[in-house]
């Protein structure tokens, strides 16, 4: 494996791993519910991409054979992601309107920051 | 008799090209039996499937997947520094996108797309005034937000699924 392929892959995981960092971080530091969505989104589409991408090459030029297996897994999460996302934000906006105040989505209602 | 045997056509297509990827098509024998699944598994489930919506222009469709791919670049970017930054100077907010599409797939499929965009997250498509309910991490201005996703994204989807 020459050099330029090393730190291509190896430029790929750090990338990856910046990123579901930084969704992580993004679920932590967000004050409220709806804008936490946003964290994961970014771990599953850029995170996930560019490692799998990065293992695609590493195993294509290791094994002297185009590797594509890394596709499926990332397929997978392109369809299953955005159904999450949905399923958790429908039932916040339920318990919202709802009016059941115990919950985290009650919570993010009472204090919507930007929206002074 | 071709309709009796693949009754939809595009998810066999893809029930084999997955099938092929997953293994790595390593050898003659696989195939064979990613072929059998392919013919046997939309036998099955035909019936859960809506009904398919003719793809009148692949080649769009392809275009369409290389600019959603850098959008989703770009939008990682912007949300990255959006996450490090200051967090009082976004504004988020719920924004109504009405829809022209009349197709409940299409709607969902786009709902999807905008939901895999970072810095958006479609939360309910409505099937009777066919609007999408989106909540936008930062969206100062929610107008351009809409014509952002409708010129970018449902345009697209529109001439590519013909609706």
């Amino acid at each position: 494996m020459s050099t330029a392929t090393e730190l291509i892959i190896s430029t790929l995981i750090v990338l990856g791993a910046l990123f579901v960092l930084l969704g992580s971080v993004g679920l932590a530091r967000l004050p409220d519910f709806f804008m936490r969505l946003h964290g994961p989104t970014k771990a599953t589409t850029m995170g996930v991409g560019a490692t799998l991408l990065a293992s695609a090459i590493f195993f294509s030029v290791q094994d002297r054979g185009v590797s594509l297996h890394e596709l499926a897994p990332l397929f997978f999460l392109f369809i299953t992601a955005p159904v999450t996302a949905h399923l958790l934000a429908k039932a916040a906006l339920h318990r919202k309107s709802s009016g059941d105040t115990s919950g985290q989505a009650a919570q993010a209602s009472e204090h919507e920051p930007g929206q002074h | 008799m071709m309709r009796a045997v693949l009754p939809l056509p595009r998810v066999s297509l893809m029930v084999f090209v997955l099938w092929a990827v997953i293994t790595n098509a390593a050898s003659f024998g696989l195939l064979v039996l990613g072929a059998i699944l392919a013919i046997v598994i939309p036998l099955l489930s035909r019936n859960f499937w809506p009904t398919p919506r003719p793809l009148l222009r692949p080649w769009r469709g392809l275009r369409f997947l290389g600019l959603f791919a850098l959008d989703i670049i770009t939008a990682n970017w912007r949300v990255a520094r959006q996450i490090i930054g200051p967090l009082h100077r976004l504004a988020p907010a719920f924004v109504e996108v009405p829809l022209d599409l009349r197709d409940p797939f299409i709607a969902t499929l786009l709902g999807s797309i905008v939901s895999l965009t970072p810095g958006t997250v479609s939360i309910h498509v409505d099937q009777q005034r066919w609007v999408l309910l989106v909540h936008a991490l930062d969206a100062p201005d929610p107008q351009a937000l809409i014509d952002e996703i409708k010129e970018r994204y449902e345009r697209a989807l529109k001439e590519i699924f013909a609706c």
